[in-house]
């Protein structure tokens, strides 16, 4: 029976491999889920003054959005965020990361402006907080201000309409 | 039309592989020897048509063929043309070829060196290994054709400027030769398992053969470091990625089937035991191709993958491993085992050594898979690296360090402690002594590292030079397996005096420089003398001009570049680079800082780094000798079984 | 496939970032003791760039590896953390993916003792059966086999 052995290891080790090809290594869960909203407070794009803060949203549901005007798959995504603010009453809130406000605003001029306020991070110190590693991510946070869910990468039709609205549903109806 | 013609001999080769996979065979398990004789022929022809579509492919990109994809997206018409030719196995779809051609070479050279081996058998491996050739030629045709076309381009996106080195022409070929290899001791496991004849001689066969697969992999594993090293600009040469490892396994597994191989040959011990690293050291090199093509895990190297060719690779590793071990499970149980030894032996020793390089393999295959183990078993992702493998690995090597040094010296079935103690009393006191003594010669202490690893390295080479003292005969006179032994383990205790030295005593320091200032690291002042613009074939480039002098001496002016690739526009660090037996001086220049022209530079000071591919080299060495072992031949020209690889390393 | 084209997208802006591979991190910097530049040093080398996710922050170009080389040098030289603080502030942001030295706990075992239980194992294996051989009879008891060791020996020597 000890000969049998290495075809049973070798049999493991082929369900391990299997399993692998489903996953992407690349894709880091983020350690912030089901802990505070890291805080900031950044000025707005909109200028004037005005700041943008976590801690100004508790008992709202809301998504944070980490963007920039240099990020191609940016593009992609911004016209998903465009429909969603049209379709549904979102709460969107961007956090232009290391960026420059002229360049961001031009973007938003030209592509359309998804946003209830966007945050300027030009130094990207708030990014890290948020464990922020590649641009696009999008953190959904609920009433509590604890965070809820990390979408990596572009948002598109489908996990918006499959998991964002639904998710966004549910934490509205958990309330405060 | 050329691409089309490669793309038709590649089908012609698949069919040849096929064929030869399948009727010699079928013939030697009917008595048909009509059918038996086809092997030879096939296996010539598998290497033809592979030939004449990596011909045609070279080809392509020698005439800038930018109707081809593989060319567009691996080469461009500024390429210099040494590059072109060796630029064909730059990407995935070129290497495989190459792979299957290094296949066919084995092949063949197996079908005309392979004389004392009874027809029958030889028949079967040849089919083996055309199973093998046919797996990977249809794995080519399906998912990575490299002769596929789309409408003609303008221009190419150019060889990764990385690969723009003469490194390219030299350590893929010698790494594959080195994995494929490896299939030659697998096939003549299995034909041995089919013929249900697990005698000596398969042994005897496989053994040269497996020596000239393992040089070549220790070239080619040597080679890619001392590639990096140059190239990569940091000075590292040995990063624990996932690629590195998985070369690193089938030379692990490799090593312990030399060593198992020489038991079951001599003493007719461990003979499952050696079917099955026969097996294991292969089915590594194909694991390490589905790990590096499939991506599954995140590597330096990693080809663009696709999940259509993992699942492919996949399937073809579970046929091909799984089938050899589903044999191995019904034949091996009946290997009785002969023989007898005692705990104070030689045998001894080899299982040990056996043993420490297989958990040595087990240990970089659980680094390697394990944050992959981890996120399927939702136990968070996790990332294993060079701490990682550095923390485990330094006990294993010194285990296998202490088993080295006495093994040569140990003698077969039973020796006595008072016998071994006066041997090996001298070399240990040597080693011990010199492991204390030459960090003094460094000063700055008494590093725990530096003596450990001095001491390791000491004792195998002290240990090897007693044994070699002992065999009583002018070194002209000794065997091609003595050399093999003494050279061998001498590479690997050189190998460790540069890892330990480079590892404790290396100095590095970033610095910002203006023309006409210096800076003085490990006693050498590095004197920045300009940087300027220069043009290349295909890239413009800063060149920095920096002078080393040691008190009164002139050591070199050293050359580091910084050069912008045009096609690619991607910058790259060309490291200026010192070398020497005892230390290299290595500079790498940075980015431009302020006005007044200076720039940000690494200097470093790498003692012994030579010496890591210095053992290489005479580990590799010691590999042709014991396959050049008279032995060989003289039972070969008896009639009795063996070939002789020793042309083939001649070649080489 | 959403996932793939992003990874894919990642892997650019790893390049295109001014990074590639071949081309490295060299910033001047300066410490109060050589203390605190070995800590930085060796922090740089433990820990893992998430962008171009092959090498430590020592090496890595990647912007957001210069930014968090900036972080981990502020936090050594004004703040005065130590190695374990700084990791865990990383950690505490992108989780245990950053350390290159997984931390021993139980989900890791198997990472950690694996090898060396291994080892245990085959060890004991071989104790045993060298014993056995022993015991099957002094083989210098037979005069045909000490001849046969002889030529073995000779064989090899």
């Amino acid at each position: 029976m000890r000969y049998a052995v290495p075809l049973g290891i070798f049999v493991l080790l082929l369900g391990l491999l299997w399993a692998g090809l489903g996953m992407n290594p690349r894709e880091i869960p983020s350690p912030l889920l089901g802990r505070p909203a890291p805080a900031f407070r950044l000025p707005a794009l909109a200028g004037q003054g005005a700041q943008v803060a976590p801690a100004d949203m508790l008992g709202k549901v809301w998504v944070l959005n980490v963007w920039a005007s240099w990020c191609s798959a940016c593009r992609s995504e911004h016209q998903v965020l465009v429909d969603l603010a049209k379709r549904s009453q979102v709460l969107l809130l961007g956090l232009n990361y290391k960026d420059q406000p002229a360049d961001a605003g031009e973007w938003l001029a030209q592509f359309g402006n998804p946003y209830a306020a966007v945050a300027l991070d030009a130094d990207g110190r708030a990014g890290i907080d948020w464990g922020v590693y590649g641009v696009p991510e999008s953190f959904v946070v609920d009433q509590r201000g604890v965070v809820r869910r990390k979408f990596t990468g572009p948002l598109t039709a489908e996990t918006v309409s499959g998991e964002l609205l639904p998710l966004l549903e549910k934490l509205r109806a958990e309330g405060g | 039309m050329i691409p089309e013609l490669g793309h038709f001999s590649l089908i012609l080769a698949l069919v040849m592989a096929a064929l030869l996979g399948g009727v010699p065979l079928y013939g030697s398990f009917h008595g048909q020897s009509r059918l038996v004789a086809l092997a030879k022929p096939a296996a010539l022809a598998m290497w033809a048509y592979t030939f004449t579509a990596y011909a045609c492919l070279t080809y392509a990109f020698v005439t800038d063929d930018f109707s081809v994809r593989y060319v567009v997206e691996t080469s461009s018409a500024q390429l210099p043309l040494f590059y072109k030719v060796t630029g064909v196995w730059g990407a995935h779809e070129g290497s495989l070829l190459l792979w299957v051609m290094a296949l066919a070479s084995w092949s063949v050279a197996v079908s005309v060196f392979g004389g004392g081996v009874p027809t029958q058998v030889l028949a079967r491996v040849l089919s083996v290994m055309g199973l093998i050739g046919a797996g990977f030629l249809l794995f080519i045709l399906l998912t990575s054709n490299p002769f596929e076309r789309v409408p003609m381009q303008p221009e190419g996106r150019d060889l990764n400027p990385l690969l723009q080195d003469f490194g390219l022409a030299v350590h893929p070929p010698m790494l594959y030769m080195g994995y494929v290899g490896f299939s030659v001791a697998f096939a003549f496991a299995i034909a041995a398992m089919l013929g249900g004849r697990l005698d000596a001689a398969w042994v005897r066969w496989a053994r040269p053969w497996t020596n000239v697969a393992w040089v070549f992999l220790t070239m080619g594993i040597a080679g890619g470091s001392w590639w990096a090293y140059y190239e990569l600009g940091w000075g590292g040469w040995w990063f624990w990625d996932p690629v590195e490892n998985a070369s690193l396994m089938p030379w692990l597994l490799g090593t312990a089937l030399l060593h198992s191989l020489a038991v079951s040959e001599k003493r007719g011990l461990f003979k499952a035991w050696t079917v099955l690293l026969a097996i294991g050291a292969f089915s590594f090199s194909l694991l390490g191709t589905f790990l590096v093509r499939s991506g599954v895990l995140t590597s330096v190297h990693a080809f663009a993958s696709d999940p259509g060719r993992g699942v492919f690779i996949l399937l073809f590793l579970a046929t091909v491993v799984g089938s050899s071990l589903l044999l191995f499970g019904i034949r091996a149980p009946r290997l009785a085992t002969t023989g007898s030894f005692s705990l104070l032996s030689r045998e001894t020793g080899l299982f040990a050594n056996n043993l420490i390089l297989l958990v040595m393999a087990f240990a970089v295959l659980l680094g390697t898979l394990f944050p992959l183990l981890s996120d399927a078993l939702a136990l968070g992702k996790i990332s294993v690296g060079p701490p990682y493998f550095n923390t485990v690995m330094t006990p294993l090597m010194a285990a296998l360090a202490v088993a080295m040094g006495a093994g040569l010296a140990l003698r077969w079935r039973q020796d006595q402690a008072r016998r071994l103690a006066r041997v090996l009393g001298l070399p240990l006191a040597v080693a011990l002594l010199t492991a204390v003594l030459a960090p003094w010669a460094f000063g700055a202490g008494l590093p725990g590292l530096a003596v450990l690893g001095l001491a390791m390295a000491g004792w195998i080479a002290f240990g090897s030079i007693a044994w070699a003292v002992r065999l009583r005969k002018a070194p002209w006179r000794w065997s091609g397996a003595n050399w093999g032994a003494l050279l061998g383990h001498l590479g690997l205790a050189v190998t460790l005096t540069g890892v330990t030295l480079v590892s404790v005593y290396s100095q590095a320091a970033d610095v910002r420089l203006e023309p006409g200032q210096s800076h003085t690291l490990a006693g050498y002042a590095f004197t920045l003398q300009g940087v300027e613009q220069t043009q290349g074939d295909n890239y413009q480039a800063y060149r920095g001009t920096m002078q080393v002098t040691r008190g009164q001496d002139r050591i070199a002016v050293l050359h580091p570049e910084k050069r912008v690739y045009n096609v690619e526009s991607m910058p790259t660090t060309e490291a200026g680079i010192d070398p020497g037996l005892f230390r290299d001086l290595f500079v790498a220049l940075g980015e431009p800082l302020g006005e007044q022209g200076g720039w940000s530079v690494r200097i470093q000071y790498k003692p012994f780094v030579r010496w890591l591919w210095l053992g290489g080299l005479l580990m590799a060495l010691g590999g042709a000798a014991g396959a050049l072992d008279k032995r060989y031949r003289r039972l070969r020209q008896t009639g009795d079984v063996v070939p002789p690889s020793a042309a083939l390393a001649q070649g080489a | 496939m959403r996932g793939n084209n992003w990874s894919r997208w990642l892997l650019l802006m790893c390049l295109w970032a001014g990074a590639g591979y071949g081309q490295t991190a060299i910033e001047v910097r300066q410490f109060s003791s050589p203390q605190q530049q070995a800590l930085y040093e060796g922090l740089l080398t433990e820990l893992r760039c998430l962008v171009c996710q092959n090498e430590n922050l020592a090496d890595s170009n990647a912007e957001l590896a210069g930014d968090l080389r900036n972080e981990v040098y502020a936090m050594v030289t004004q703040q005065g953390l130590d190695e374990q603080a700084v990791k865990t502030f990383l950690v505490q942001r992108y989780g245990n993916f950053v350390l290159y030295r997984p931390p021993v706990q139980a989900s890791t075992w198997l990472l950690w003792g694996g090898p060396f239980v291994m080892l245990l194992v085959g060890g004991v294996a071989l104790w045993r059966v060298a014993r056995q051989g022993r015991a099957v009879g002094p083989v210098e008891d037979d005069l045909s086999q000490r001849l046969a060791a002889r030529r073995l020996l000779e064989d090899e020597e």
